[in-house]
């Protein structure tokens, strides 16, 4: 073997060229993020489970592939053949537990993988592990968890947001280059803010949702982070497709990359001015602003726009995101997987299971979607939640007659502090005022950071674009880290 | 808008949730605080407003139907948690 690269410093697209060009092997690249994974985990706990063993064992096999393709003899190699990758927890391996962060799924061992996972083995990629993540992916800090927190790598003492808290954190401490993560209320983009790193949240039905465990049906998307867009887009454009296994994908082809040689002539920028409120952190306002300055000086044209309807989104998402939830989590009940809880007869061995199987959250949350479900209350509050929902779908659509992308605030604050919020559901809530519109109007938000707090503390920007307007974000996205190296900065303190 | 322990009940059973008194209490509250929040809904007038529930234009679902091998029963029961004859088990549904 080779002396060992500092392969942390590595884009993928660098990882991926240098495996295809034989300059190191996938088994090299694989030991070195698992040594990385062992010396870091205790420190970080973003992984739920890992398989070091069948990672290596694959990693040989893209390696035996990697080296035929050299020889000729396989022109057509996979595009990520060799490339260690991790999955949160709330998508299906084969192979892998699947807890979901909940006591209700410990030693559940799914017998498929998700589609979108299924895209990412045939093209070549090494499954490590399972990341952290809140209890069914209901949360903002990663503390909902029944396996414990996540730590943000930039300070231990931090959260790394929620829920995609151990994808976000472990691309942050280069534990692994790459991590699955799923957004169905900011889920993506708040931990890669708080973490430093750039993920998205892509258009809902651009990918499958075929063994994603469901939280909000209507809102839950899949997505990837890594540290830099046009990795991010190389991963995305893999997992995309229309699914005849999930309905809501759509048929549309998946999109093609932006060239671009760092000019954004014609492109249009809407600041909203609803994100732009008092409470919000002045250096998360001012990174932001700075931003957005950085690509109109490229050539973009920066203009005001409004989403009057933003103040809502908070009400009709904790309305709908629960009752989808309510309905989802039905189906743990203790007969075809996860925890039991025996009884003599039925109905008292679903009340017990359920009781003890799920955490704090997820249960306020089925009884918050319960209520806003049952006879004599829907009108009131889903219906009403539902027609709210077409206000702010409404208000994203008037403000892209005008603009083509929509530069935002991703949370109103860098990382709290682990128990900061946890005794006030609400102020945690409050946390994802700027990532739930997206998800309502199920237009894509592409994160990743433009600064950093008096702390430290990474602060990240999200772009946000008409429906299938991925490759806008990513070109736009690519032009800023072509000019910044703030994607590529690392938490030297905990090493 | 306050919820009583008797409704936080009458919810949990319907949501099939066993849960303790402190549970119960808890709940009333944080129930009631999220419910104050999301009732600035209903300031806005929504008559003629059609409700979305789905983000992307809905269409037909049909398709040819095809023969296709489908999950094999020893895979689908690998995680039951009491199993008898190739079917799950649970407890007596009538006493």
């Amino acid at each position: 073997m080779n002396m060992a690269a500092d392969f942390k410093a590595f884009t993928v697209e660098e990882l991926l060229t240098g495996l295809r060009k034989g300059s190191f092997s996938s088994y090299e690249v694989t030991s070195y993020f698992l040594d990385r994974i062992e010396t870091l985990e205790e420190k970080v706990h973003a992984f739920l489970s890992l398989d070091p063993e069948g990672a290596l064992k694959q990693a040989k096999q893209a390696d035996t592939a990697l080296a035929a393709g050299r020889t000729g003899k396989t022109p057509d190699l996979p595009p990520l053949l060799g490339l260690p990758i991790a999955v949160k927890d709330v998508l299906c391996v084969d192979g892998f537990p699947c807890t979901c962060g909940s006591l209700i799924l410990e030693g559940f061992k799914p017998p498929f993988n998700a589609t979108a996972v299924q895209h990412l083995l045939d093209a070549g990629v090494v499954i490590v592990g399972k990341t952290n993540m809140d209890e069914f992916a209901m949360g903002s800090s990663t503390e909902n968890s029944a396996y414990g927190s996540t730590h943000n790598p930039w300070n231990l003492e931090h959260v790394p947001g929620g829920s995609s808290g151990g994808s976000a954190a472990a691309v942050a401490a280069h534990m692994i280059p790459a991590a699955l993560a799923t957004d169905t209320g900011g889920s993506v983009r708040q931990p890669c803010s708080f973490c430093g790193v750039t993920g998205i949240k892509p258009t809902y039905g651009r990918v499958s949702r075929y063994g994603l465990i469901a939280y909000g049906s209507s809102l839950d998307t899949a997505g990837v982070i890594t540290n830099r867009a046009r990795d991010v887009e190389t991963i995305l454009r893999v997992m995309a497709g229309f699914d005849p296994r999930d309905a809501t994908t759509s048929d549309l082809p998946v999109f093609e990359p932006q060239n671009t040689e760092g000019d954004l002539t014609g492109l249009r920028i809407g600041l909203p001015m609803e994100y732009f409120i008092e409470g919000i952190q002045p250096a998360v306002e001012a990174a932001v602003k700075q931003a957005v300055k950085l690509l109109e000086a490229h050539g973009a044209q920066v203009l005001q726009v409004s989403l009057p309807h933003t103040r809502y989104a908070l009400p009709v998402y904790y309305l709908i995101a629960p009752a989808e939830a309510s309905a989802n989590l039905a189906r743990f009940d203790g007969v075809r997987y996860g925890l039991r809880v025996e009884d003599e007869s039925l109905i008292p061995m679903y009340l017990k299971t359920r009781g003890k199987g799920f955490g704090e959250e997820v249960k306020r949350r089925i009884m918050l979607g319960t209520y806003a479900l049952s006879a004599g209350y829907y009108d009131a509050y889903y219906g009403q939640a539902q027609k709210v929902r077409t206000l702010i779908k409404e208000d994203f659509e008037k403000a892209f007659e005008f603009v083509d992308v929509i530069a935002a605030p991703i949370a109103p604050t860098t990382a709290f502090k682990l128990g900061q919020h946890t005794d006030d559901p609400l102020a945690m809530y409050l946390e994802d005022v700027f990532t739930l519109p997206a998800n309502l109007a199920g237009v894509p938000g592409l994160a990743f950071p433009v600064g950093f707090d008096d702390h430290e503390l990474p602060i990240g920007m999200q772009l946000m674009g008409p429906q299938f307007s991925e490759a806008i974000l990513f070109k736009t996205a690519s032009v800023y880290q072509k000019f910044t190296d703030f994607h590529t900065r690392m938490p030297a303190g905990i090493l | 808008m306050s919820i009583s322990r008797k409704e936080v009940e009458h919810i949990a059973l319907l949501a099939r949730l066993e849960l303790s008194d402190d549970e119960i209490r808890r709940y009333a509250d944080q129930l009631s605080a999220i419910l104050d929040h999301v009732a600035a809904l209903q300031e806005l007038e929504t008559e003629h407003i059609p409700p979305t529930s789905s983000v992307l234009p809905l269409r037909s679902g049909l398709r040819e139907d095809e023969p296709l091998p489908g999950l094999a029963a020893d895979r689908a029961l690998q995680n039951a948690p009491d199993s008898e004859k190739n079917q799950f088990r649970v407890p007596p549904v009538l006493d």
